[in-house]
């Protein structure tokens, strides 16, 4: 047993490799030290966005049938309508396919979305071009001259 | 073809490898100096990297400027650090410079054929204050804006053209949203562009003749600069990284107060310390010197002396004859004690 542990050694891990590995180790350190804090400085700050969850969109007499108004809602564009025939309505107004804003379209009386030519019907549908879904609706509440648009 | 193979046809990279093999570094007792360029340099890429990350967030208007570095510094992650290392850096940087200037002189480093090394590097030098001048304007705080105003007024001094220079550096008659806007162009295109390139001759230079050895070495040891040279200027800088970092960790650069135009100058106002010596010079000059006014006589005099800074190599006859003549010591030492007691005098609010 004893001889044989003096004929087998056990392997050395030798001075030189123990060195490059730590110059390694150390490199890897320093790297790390210095994109850990950069990193997170990309990572833009939480701004404190006020999510409202309804807001005074319009007045009722702004808004004449067969006619629309994009409105600022929680950061984002949304557009509130009366039809024809008279009745409110309000959707996000961002198209589906690529984000772009729409608008109302009082000749074709319905919503166009003009980058790429997205139609929507008055229920927010897909009537023809490449958006993929329909516009998400939005709730309307008339109160006094208000027109009040809420999230539901 | 290999792989290896493929990209030498193209990019002849075996020639750099080559030149890095053969290239060496005098060996004597002013060794510790050729690592004062690599400190500047260090500190210069330090600038480029925590300036771009601060454009992240900055926003160059009279309106949004401070609101911008406040936003950096209390709710950016790590902000604090970045915004701090760019202005302790800065500092830093424009100390490294006057070392690397001062060691070179000394040395006579700039005598036949490196004469055009040391006019890029006065140019740099030049840049380097700009640099400082126009970024200290950036955060549009108080204390930037009345050394800004009183910088710049100075700068209306200069015989002649004065007048039309402050215009030029200010985008009006006074500082105003559109000196920020002006400063900053200046401070993040027009330098980088100028300095990438100067600073690039200054290192093809660098490497074309080498590090030049003091007239009063005659010993001509040398060492490898790879791996030799390159891991001890590694080391210097992580010292340096690891310096700075602290630095800006434990004394973190103020903020101030934003900038009002209306409010009165607070009391005690003086330019950063690498412009004091200017300051407290053009304070103490008479109000009249024969017949001009003193400022002016103050700002000729400083031109000159830069002119002169920028064609030491060619007034200094003997070191390229290889002979260091106690004149331009002489000279050399006056003028480091001129700026070294103006400063002081600056710092003490004395006359």
């Amino acid at each position: 047993m004893d001889a044989d542990h003096r004929l087998d050694p056990a392997p050395r891990v030798r001075r030189r490799t123990f060195l490059d590995y730590a110059f390694t180790a150390g490199l890897a350190a320093l790297a790390g030290a210095v994109f850990y804090p950069v990193v997170y400085y990309l990572i833009p700050p939480k701004s404190k966005e006020i999510t409202h969850e309804s807001i005074v969109a319009a007045k009722t007499a702004d808004l004449a049938p067969n006619s629309g108004k994009i409105v600022p809602f929680g950061g984002k564009p949304a557009i509130v309508l009366r039809t024809p025939d008279g009745e409110l309505r309000a959707f996000t107004a961002v198209c589906t396919h690529l984000a772009c804003t729409v608008q109302y379209r009082q000749d074709f009386q319905h919503i166009w979305c003009a980058c790429h030519d997205g139609h929507y019907d008055l229920h927010g549908q897909v009537l023809a071009g490449p958006p993929p879904r329909p516009l998400a609706e939005y709730k309307v509440t008339v109160k006094g001259d208000d027109v009040i648009i809420s999230r539901g | 073809m290999d792989l290896w193979g493929w990209f030498e046809e193209r990019l002849r990279y075996r020639a750099a490898e080559t030149f890095l093999e053969k290239k060496a570094v005098p060996v004597h007792r002013f060794s510790f100096t050729y690592y004062t360029g690599g400190i500047t340099l260090f500190f210069f890429l330090l600038q480029v990297f925590t300036g771009l990350l601060l454009l992240m967030y900055y926003r160059p208007t009279s309106d949004a400027a401070y609101e911008s570095v406040r936003l950096i510094v209390s709710k950016v992650q790590f902000g604090w650090l970045i915004r701090s290392i760019h202005a302790w850096s800065a500092n830093l940087m424009v100390a490294a410079v006057i070392v690397h200037l001062a060691v070179t002189f000394f040395s006579r480093s700039y005598r036949r054929p490196r004469e055009l090394t040391w006019v890029s590097g006065a140019l740099l030098l030049a840049l380097t204050l700009a640099f400082a001048f126009t970024g200290y304007l950036l955060p549009w705080n108080t204390l930037a804006y009345f050394a800004t105003q009183v910088g710049t007024e100075i700068a209306g001094d200069v015989p002649v053209i004065g007048r039309a220079l402050l215009v030029l550096f200010r985008g009006g008659e006074d500082i105003t949203a559109a000196t920020l806007s002006r400063f900053f162009g200046i401070h993040v295109a027009i330098l980088p562009a100028l300095a990438t390139l100067l600073l690039g001759l200054h290192l093809v230079l660098v490497q074309i003749h080498g590090m030049s050895r003091p007239i009063s070495v005659r010993a001509d040891r040398s060492e490898p600069f790879y791996p030799h040279f390159v891991l001890r200027d590694f080391i210097v800088w992580v010292f340096l990284l690891g310096g700075v970092a602290a630095l800006s960790t434990f004394a973190p650069w103020p903020l101030g107060e934003k900038a009002d135009p209306l409010a009165p100058a607070p009391a005690g106002l003086r330019p950063e310390w690498y412009f004091l010596f200017m300051f407290q010079t053009l304070r103490m000059l008479p109000a009249r010197i024969l017949g001009l006014e003193g400022e002016q006589v103050g700002v000729v005099l400083f031109v000159v002396l830069g002119l002169i800074l920028v064609f030491v190599p060619f007034l200094d006859r003997w070191a390229p004859r290889g002979r260091s003549h106690p004149l331009v010591t002489v000279i050399g030492v006056a003028v480091v004690l001129f700026v070294a007691v103006m400063t002081v005098l600056a710092l003490r609010g004395g006359m």
